[in-house]
């Protein structure tokens, strides 16, 4: 596969080129309801935003760009027209330009990682970018897979789960968390970095820069400008509310929660 | 709002002959000639955008403190300002040149619904001040050197502002002040006092109307960049008041406080007409502020009457509690469909004198509507300082007084039917 595009790696300068995945979801604070069929969940009408941790991602990259280490960052959504909305606020937050691929429909819904790896993974390399920063997963449908997929597909190393990024020399020194602790690894560019719930906390963006993101070009494209294929890989089912959790019982000592304990054959 | 309360308004059609003699139009004709804007129009992406940032900034830096701010009786407005003012919202409407944004009032009135999110009346109200009552004649008809001065820092939120109209005794009789300012070499000399001034012990300037010179009431006032760190100014008494606790109210007395003459806003004599003029933004921010506030509470007055258990089903189950939240949340609906179309006029140059006390009365009612009604489903728990509704039920009750009270729009309203009685002639 094609490397990217490699700024002034060596020494102190580094002026990379970083496509931001900007994912428009359900807002965090929402309610999330099953529709009547049991075929999703309801989206009418109901609050989105961007993916928080999406919004890690692009902090992290307005971040690099303020310390000179980027020159370019580019937004990219997938998905119907609001989707613009969603880059609207990235650029606010401090981007340069956006993309939106335009999918929706009955496309939308069956829309996948991997699908939108791939659409990730051809606008990296139209773009010739350095960096890939995605959110290690959306809050929609906590799939946690389109970093590890872009990655594979451009045969870049990855970088997942970033709590914090340092340059080192030309590479990057990123550190994960992990079930054990926090591992420390370094990799080569280009490569594809996924966000951490602890990498920074996002900022909000000022008015001035809300006014000025209007400006910003937006670019639209469709999959098929890009070659890729977004035909269904997978059927839903069924989409079911969580079980409704049962009403506990208060018990008046420690001898009586042993014996319901044993009763109901815990311990 | 406080810091203008006006409890009487004995001077209410001296104060609308002015507003109208001042601004040069019929008060029948203007508002039915008007074309009614498109409303869906009024807010575009970008003031969605405004409002989701704002809204960000109250959740991590303003509402997880209101508890304590409102124990302490203070919230430290220095340090909330800085924070909106680097954000831009404290200048949305502001001119460009002193650091605000130059936007329309639309914007204004975006920043305002979104700070009902603020889980107290004080700090919104205190905003208010600082954006929408104590800076708008500044930023229209003020000097270079004194925007440059005064307002700049401001919209930046290095300064606190206040407003100091009301008086012991002049509120709604806004013409009544007694304050002077006289005269004397290169300086005036102000003495007299000021009541109810909201941020008045945090202020480092405030906007001062006082009477520069002998004349008629309505042409003898000025309104004054006053520093408050001025020699002779007195903050006498914090007011303790049954709400907007976290909001410090201060009463003042001036003692030959000397300030510069160049420090006037715009031409001498025209205070009261700028203040007049002042006062329309100020009531449709006082509707605009709380509209958010007032969804919030039924929405968490559904949330707890699901949840709370009577005879066996939840409160919220009994017609006559969700039935009355439908009623309450309709009301909520049709005023802002007022404000918005009072906004599209107004934006659109305008005269709204009519609507805008139509939406300030309005809002002073449904404020203690909403708050009466949805604490009563709170029971007992309704009565304690432990839940926000009990706030606000004691924080709206200012609506219907600060800001010009209930009466002085209604007696504006009953002008512009012409209904209201003449007055007894003043000897």
């Amino acid at each position: 596969m094609t490397k990217g595009h490699q700024g002034h790696l060596n020494g102190v300068k580094m002026a990379l080129r970083i496509l931001v995945g900007c994912k428009r979801v359900i807002d965090y604070a929402v309610k999330v309801r099953v529709k009547p069929d049991k075929m999703g969940v309801v989206t009418e009408g109901v609050k989105h935003s961007m993916n928080p941790f999406d919004e890690i991602a692009v902090e992290e990259a307005v971040r690099m760009k303020e310390k000179k280490l980027a020159s370019e960052i580019i937004a990219v959504s997938c998905g119907p027209q609001q989707c613009q909305e969603t880059l609207r606020t990235a650029l606010a937050m401090g981007l340069d330009r956006g993309i939106h691929v335009e999918i929706s429909g009955k496309d939308y819904e069956t829309l996948q990682p991997f699908h939108v790896s791939k659409i990730l993974a051809k606008i990296a390399e139209e773009e010739k970018v350095d960096i890939i920063f995605l959110g290690k997963q959306a809050i929609d449908d906590d799939c946690n897979q389109t970093g590890q997929m872009t990655a594979a597909l451009l045969d870049w190393p990855q970088a997942t789960f970033a709590s914090k990024i340092e340059k080192n020399n030309g590479d990057l020194m990123v550190t994960r968390e992990i079930d054990g602790g926090l591992e420390t690894i370094n990799v080569k560019l280009p490569c594809v970095i996924t966000s951490d719930l602890r990498l920074n906390e996002p900022r909000y963006a000022t008015l001035p820069n809300i006014m000025k993101a209007k400006k910003k070009p937006i670019a639209k494209k469709s999959p098929a400008d890009l070659g890729v294929d977004v035909s269904p890989r997978q059927e839903v089912l069924s989409v079911e509310d969580p079980p409704v959790r049962e009403a506990g019982s208060i018990v008046q000592d420690v001898d009586e929660l042993v014996s319901k304990l044993k009763a109901a054959g815990v311990v | 709002m406080l810091s203008v309360c006006r409890s009487c308004f004995s001077a209410i059609r001296n104060r609308l002959t002015i507003i109208e003699h001042g601004r040069g139009f019929s008060a029948h004709a203007a508002v039915n000639e008007a074309k009614e804007p498109d409303t869906a129009q009024l807010f575009t992406q970008e003031h969605k955008e405004l409002r989701r940032s704002l809204g960000r900034l109250i959740e991590q830096d303003i509402n997880p403190y209101v508890d304590e701010w409102e124990e302490m009786g203070q919230f430290p407005a220095h340090e909330v300002f800085k924070k909106l003012g680097q954000a831009g919202f404290l200048g949305v409407t502001k001119p460009t040149e002193y650091g605000g944004l130059g936007l329309d009032y639309t914007y204004s009135v975006a920043v305002a619904e979104e700070l009902g999110h603020i889980n107290c009346g004080g700090v919104p109200m205190a905003i208010g001040v600082q954006t929408d009552m104590a800076t708008p004649a500044l930023a229209r008809f003020g000097s270079d050197e004194l925007k440059k001065q005064f307002l700049e820092p401001s919209i930046a939120g290095d300064v606190v502002a206040c407003l100091g109209v009301s008086e012991a005794g002049a509120g709604s009789d806004v013409a009544s002040i007694k304050t002077t300012a006289v005269k004397k070499g290169d300086d005036y000399v102000i003495n007299g006092g000021k009541m109810w001034t909201t941020n008045g012990f945090q202020a480092d300037w405030m906007c001062l109307l006082a009477n520069t010179n002998e004349g008629p009431p309505h042409q003898n006032k000025s309104l004054i960049c006053l520093p408050m760190d001025a020699k002779g100014i007195n903050l006498s008494k914090r007011i303790d008041k049954m709400g907007m606790r976290c909001s410090d109210t201060a009463q003042i007395f001036f003692e030959d406080v000397h300030v510069p003459q160049s420090y006037v806003v715009g031409e001498e004599g025209q205070g009261f007409t700028y203040q007049m003029i002042q006062f329309q933004e100020e009531r449709m921010w006082a509707a605009a502020s709380i509209l958010q506030t007032l969804q919030n509470i039924i929405q968490a007055t559904i949330e707890y009457t699901k949840e709370r258990q009577a005879f066996g089903q939840p409160i919220l189950n009994n017609q006559s509690v969700h039935f009355r939240l439908a009623e309450l949340e309709t009301e909520v609906e049709l005023l802002r469909s007022l404000l918005y179309r009072t906004v599209g006029l107004y934006v659109q140059g305008q005269d709204v004198t009519k609507f805008a006390s139509m939406c300030k009365l309005k809002v002073g009612r449904l404020g203690r509507e909403v708050a009466d009604s949805c604490l009563q489903y709170w029971g007992g728990m309704g009565f304690t300082n432990e839940v926000l509704v009990s706030r606000l039920y004691r924080d709206f009750r200012l609506i219907s007084i600060g800001g010009g009270a209930d009466e002085v729009m209604l007696s504006i309203i009953c002008k512009y039917m012409n209904t209201l009685p003449k007055m007894p002639q003043k000897k």
